[in-house]
This record gives C-alpha cells, sequence and structure tokens, in this order.
C-alpha cells in the first residue's frame, strides 16, 4: 500500500509540541543547564562539568551524605505505602457492598480524602495530630502512649504515613472495586459449582483479574508516595532533626532556601531519573509476569 | 446420574409476594429423564436462564420443588448437587494450567490424587485436551477454554446433569458444528443428562432430542424436533421455529373448512366445538403452501418478494390483509406478481387463543 507523504500534518500536532516545550523542555533545559554551571556573583556562570553530580552521588560528601539519607528515607516511605495500602485498598474494595443503595453513599464517603487538596489535609492533621490539644495526639498520649509528632522520630513517621493511607487508600479502593465489578458473575458461579473456597476464588479469580487494575494502582501510589512533600512540609517541617526530610524537603531547602542552584539542579536530575527508572522497572516487571510464567 | 422432577416449579426476582403474571417462571412441572438430551430454546427473557439456575442452585425458587431421583434438593447449596454447568462465556481459571482447572473441582472435593489424575487423563482425552494438558489456559482460543469449561463439569464422576448456557455464543461458526458434534459424542459415551439452553433453533434442534420451547416464562411445548415442526402446540412454537417461520391468519373455521378473506380452504379434520369468544387462528408452513399461477377455485393472492434461500425460494404474499409466506416451486415464475396459493389440508393447524385445537377425523 502506498502512503500518502502530506508534511501539511505537522501543523496539527504544532501545537502540542510548541505546549509541551513551554511546560516541559524548557524548564527542564534551564535545569540541565544549572546542573554543569556554578554562579559567581552578579549572575555570572561559568562551567562545572559533572562536578555536582559527583558530589551528589559520593555519600562521603556533605550533600552525598544527605542526599542518601534522604533517597532512603524516601525508598523505605513508598515501600510501606505500598504495602499498607494496596492489600488494605484490596480488603476494603472486596468488602464494599455489590448493589443496592448502600453502593453509591459507600464509594462517595470513601472518595471523599482523594477530594481534600494537600495542602488542607497537611494542615487538618497538623491540628489532628498535636499532642497538647489536637484529637488524636492528645487521645494517644491520655490512652498512655507516648506521642508526639513534633518531637518523637517514630511518631512523626507513624503519622505522616497514616496521613498518607488516609488520603490515597481510596484510590487504590476505587479501582480495585471498579476491577472486582468487571468480573462477571459467571465466574463466581462456576467457582460456587467446583466448590472453590473463599480464599481460594481470591487467588485464582479475584486477583488475576484485577492484575491490571493493580499496575495502575502501584505505579499511582509509587509516584506519588516518592514524590511526597506537603505532609510532611505542613505537618512536621521534616523534622525532627531530619528524620522526615524527603527528597523534595530537601531539594526545596537547598534550591530555595540555600539558593544552591547547581546541587538542587543535579539532584533534581537524578531524583526524576530514579522515579522514572523504577516506574519502568515496576510497569515492566508486572506486565511481563504473565510471559515469563508461560516460558 | 439421575431424573430430575420440577414440581410447580416458579420464580420471581422481585419476591414470592409478586404479581403472578411478572413471573420471571410461571409455575411448571416437569420431568428430565436421565441421560436424555434436552434443550430449552426460547427467545431472550423467556426465563430459560432462569430456569437453568434454579436447578444449578445459583437461584433460589420462589416457589415449588426441584427432586433429583425423587429427593428434593431445594435446601442443597449449589456445590453439593452435584451439577456441572458451562456458561456463555469460558470460565477459566487463569493462574492454573489445562491440567489444574480440570483437577480443580475434585481437589476442592478432597478427592485422591491418583483418582484425580485419572479422571483428569480421561476427559483430557475425550475433549481432545492432552496435548494441552501442561500449558496455561490463559494463552488458549475460546473454544479450548470452553472445553476446558466443559470439562471441570465432566470430570466429577457424580454428576447429575451437566447444563449448558449458551455455550456456543463466542464460538466461530465453523468451530460451533465441531463442538456442537463433541457434545452430541460426549452425550452417547457418557450418558448424561444434558440441558442446553439457546435462543438458535438450529443448535436446539441439532442437540436435543427433546425440545423445550419457553415463551414468557411458560413451557409452551415439549417434544422432538420433529414433533415441533409438524404440529406446533402453541402459534408461538410456529412461528420461532422454522425459517420463515408458521404462517399464522385469523380465519373463521366451521367443520373442515376455514374462510380467509372470504375464500374457502379445506380441513383434513372436522373442527366443530371451538371455545367460543376464543380468537381463531390457523397455522400452516410455508412449506407445506405453494405458489401457483391463478385459477379459480384459489386463493389468490400477490407476490410482494421471493426470498431465494438456495435450496429452495420463499415467495411473500399478500391476501387481502393478510401476509403469507409459501414455497416457490423450481421454474416458476409470474411477471406481474399475480398468483394463487395451493395448501395442504393435512398441514393445516387450528388454533384458539394461540393454542392448538385438536380436530375430529
Amino acid at each position: 500500500m502506498k502512503k500518502t507523504v502530506n508534511n501539511r500534518a505537522w501543523l496539527l500536532v504544532a501545537p502540542v509540541m510548541i505546549v509541551v516545550l513551554f511546560s516541559a523542555l524548557l524548564p527542564m533545559m534551564t535545569v540541565v543547564n544549572y546542573s554543569v554551571q556554578d554562579a559567581m556573583a552578579e549572575n555570572h556562570f561559568f562551567w562545572n562539568g559533572d562536578a555536582w553530580f559527583r558530589d551528589l552521588l559520593d555519600p562521603s560528601t556533605e550533600m552525598g551524605s544527605r542526599f542518601s539519607g534522604a533517597l532512603q528515607r524516601n525508598l523505605i516511605f513508598s515501600f510501606v505505602v505500598l504495602l499498607i495500602e494496596v492489600p488494605l485498598g484490596i480488603a476494603l474494595a472486596l468488602a464494599l457492598p455489590r448493589r443496592g443503595w448502600t453502593v453509591g453513599p459507600s464509594l462517595v464517603l470513601i472518595a471523599l480524602p482523594m477530594l481534600i487538596p494537600w495542602n488542607v489535609v497537611g494542615t487538618m492533621w497538623q491540628i489532628f495530630a498535636r499532642a497538647d490539644i489536637g484529637l488524636f495526639g492528645a487521645a494517644l498520649n491520655g490512652l498512655g502512649l507516648h506521642y508526639n509528632d513534633t518531637q518523637d522520630p517514630v511518631s512523626a513517621w507513624f503519622t505522616i504515613l497514616l496521613i498518607d493511607v488516609w488520603h490515597w487508600t481510596p484510590l487504590v479502593i476505587l479501582l480495585s472495586y471498579a476491577g472486582l465489578r468487571a468480573i462477571p458473575d459467571a465466574f463466581y458461579q462456576a467457582a460456587r459449582i467446583d466448590a472453590a473456597s473463599r480464599w481460594s476464588v481470591f487467588l485464582n479469580i479475584e486477583l488475576p483479574k484485577l492484575q491490571r487494575v493493580l499496575v495502575i494502582a502501584i505505579l499511582l501510589r509509587f509516584m506519588q508516595s516518592f514524590m511526597i512533600y506537603t505532609e510532611p512540609f505542613v505537618v512536621t517541617g521534616g523534622g525532627p532533626g531530619n528524620a522526615t526530610t524527603f527528597l523534595s524537603i530537601d531539594l526545596v531547602k537547598i534550591a530555595l532556601g540555600q539558593v544552591d542552584l547547581g546541587n538542587a539542579a543535579a539532584m533534581s536530575l537524578v531524583y526524576y531519573l530514579i522515579t522514572i527508572t523504577l516506574c519502568w522497572i515496576f510497569f515492566t516487571a508486572m506486565t511481563q509476569l504473565d510471559m515469563l510464567k508461560e516460558a | 446420574m439421575a431424573r430430575i422432577d420440577l414440581v410447580d416449579l416458579a420464580h420471581s426476582y422481585s419476591g414470592n409476594d409478586a404479581a403472578p403474571e411478572s413471573f420471571a417462571l410461571k409455575p411448571i412441572s416437569m420431568t428430565w429423564r436421565q441421560g436424555g438430551a434436552y434443550a430449552l430454546l426460547g427467545p431472550s427473557g423467556c426465563g430459560k436462564t432462569t430456569l437453568l439456575n434454579l436447578i444449578s442452585g445459583i437461584v433460589t425458587q420462589s416457589r415449588g420443588q426441584i427432586l433429583f431421583d425423587g429427593v428434593d434438593i431445594t435446601p442443597l447449596s449449589t456445590e453439593k448437587r452435584n451439577i456441572a454447568q458451562v456458561f456463555q462465556f469460558p470460565v477459566i481459571y487463569d493462574t492454573m494450567t489445562v491440567g489444574q482447572n480440570l483437577a480443580f473441582p475434585l481437589k476442592n472435593r478432597g478427592v485422591p490424587k491418583a483418582e484425580i489424575d485419572a479422571r483428569v487423563a480421561e476427559i483430557a482425552r475425550l475433549l481432545d485436551l492432552t496435548p494441552y494438558l501442561s500449558r496455561r489456559a490463559t494463552w488458549l482460543t475460546a473454544d479450548a477454554k470452553q472445553k476446558i469449561s466443559l470439562g471441570r463439569g465432566l470430570v466429577r464422576s457424580d454428576v447429575a446433569a451437566v447444563l449448558f448456557d449458551e455455550p456456543l455464543t463466542v464460538i466461530d461458526p465453523e468451530l460451533k458444528w465441531q463442538l456442537r458434534s463433541k457434545l452430541k459424542a460426549l452425550h452417547r459415551e457418557l450418558d448424561l443428562t444434558m440441558i442446553y439452553v439457546t435462543h438458535d433453533q438450529t443448535e436446539a434442534l441439532t442437540f436435543a432430542d427433546t425440545v423445550v420451547v419457553m415463551h414468557d416464562g411458560r413451557v409452551v411445548q415439549s417434544g422432538t424436533p420433529a414433533e415441533l415442526f409438524d404440529k406446533p402446540a402453541h402459534t408461538f412454537v410456529g412461528y420461532f421455529i422454522g425459517s420463515p417461520g408458521m404462517n399464522i391468519v385469523p380465519a373463521e373455521v366451521r367443520g373442515r373448512e376455514a374462510r380467509i378473506d372470504g375464500h374457502t380452504i379445506a380441513l383434513d379434520r372436522s373442527y366443530d366445538v371451538l371455545p367460543s369468544g376464543a380468537k381463531i387462528e390457523i397455522g400452516v408452513r410455508p412449506e407445506f403452501v405453494e405458489i401457483v399461477p391463478p385459477a379459480p377455485g384459489l386463493l389468490s393472492a400477490n407476490i410482494e418478494r421471493i426470498d431465494d434461500l438456495g435450496r429452495v425460494r420463499f415467495a411473500r404474499v399478500r391476501v387481502g390483509d393478510a401476509k403469507f409466506a409459501a414455497r416457490v416451486p423450481p421454474g416458476f415464475s409470474s411477471p406481474d406478481g399475480a398468483a394463487a396459493l395451493k395448501f395442504d389440508p393435512a398441514r393445516v393447524h387450528v388454533y384458539a387463543d394461540s393454542r392448538l385445537v385438536e380436530g375430529a377425523l
């Protein structure tokens, strides 16, 4: 078949290209530009090669140890978030009503936390978790537990994790619920005829059918939790000490607090590369799983 | 292995208090004998799937009893009923191999491993699945998956009946024939009661030795394919079975004569006592009405169009207000559309309020 060549079609793509150029490529190139230059006073920039990167990736330097510390906290945080939110989300999706008038109200109630902006979530929890007057913090202390999210690292981590679970498990629930509703009744009926146990139905029917939506849920939750910023910024301010200083918080400190643009730019790029690499690994692993099993 | 009796079985999805006319399945009583091949035939929404789901226990009836060999199994759950069911879309367990899929119902029932292996091998042989036993079921074609669904039912040696709920819907036409003959072969080999739900008359008539026609929640006729064709007990059966369906035309019937549009048609039997006030119709299959050139004494008709089905041609004709389909003999042609109809008197049936009336000889 002969294809018609028509270069005027580029005109149709051009608006999108221009938007992407200004929204993504130019800012990105600015960052790349900063990452290979150093600045003297009066905006005098000069070439600095890969020095910022070598500094950043060497844990024995000051910048390197800050970076590797924050990166570890990020990885642990995202891992724990996924570990809690995915099974919890699936379990709650299974427990939701399948039909009847309760479906609508249940789904709305579950979706509510997702509708609250990050900043508001942070402020709400900042007050809610206060050890002296916050309903949650004061209640825990009243029960005799030692809880103070601004002074005790364990409390701080617990609070940030709790906020994220409260804020974003609903996403996993809704995705899983949609996946579960898409399974035809015949599968459940056949399983009953085959005398399958509830657990067996979950393992052999529900979980495999949920695989696709879970790929999406895990990717979204990983990316968002790996970029966590507002909650620790508002609730704990990255502390106590640097216990909840995640990459994004440190990045803002370096870029805007210390106006150390070279370090910040190098860190942004490495942060960005780590995020997309991990997403790519997740995605490939989860979508190729079947092919590997068959091989 | 069982005889299945339905006693006054009825079901309504809106509860037992619903108006009798709104029942999805109106009260029926019938017997399915052990080893029979039955088809439940009817249009969408006629209650055939409801009936199937009542037998397998997926739905519990509002009224009546289901007996397996004389024992009421209503309180038994689906897995205790020894029923196998094959659904419209293939149901397979994605995580398992074909062999594990087949073994699954036995494993769940705690059958010893040696016995499971023997049964699985046996069923795989019957269904030609042996080469695929260790492959994952996810990657097979729709017809192979449907065979696995069927195999999971057959693998249990104690199956009382195998129920099919329009199992060939997603199968390619050519494979449909293969799979249907496979089912027939299995039926002969395994001596199982099979109940096959379909809205496709060809499927029903080729598969079953008894076809049960359902309409609006009721069984309107149950009989062999030949009985349904030759002597439909209800105008719906006449219309639904056959292609084109039976001609059903309002008529005045007196003794051995029926009058349509002022013209008399001879009948083979005598209808002296017809229910008064009932709507009287005559029904005759297009195969037994012949198009002939117009002649005195014959019912004249106008040909609207002729459908050529390859082996036969059927004409759509108009007689007064009534429409007929009729067989066109080879070589017949009528440039101006004028023709006459010749009826086979033995094949003209009389219906009162849609039900067949038996005439006296």
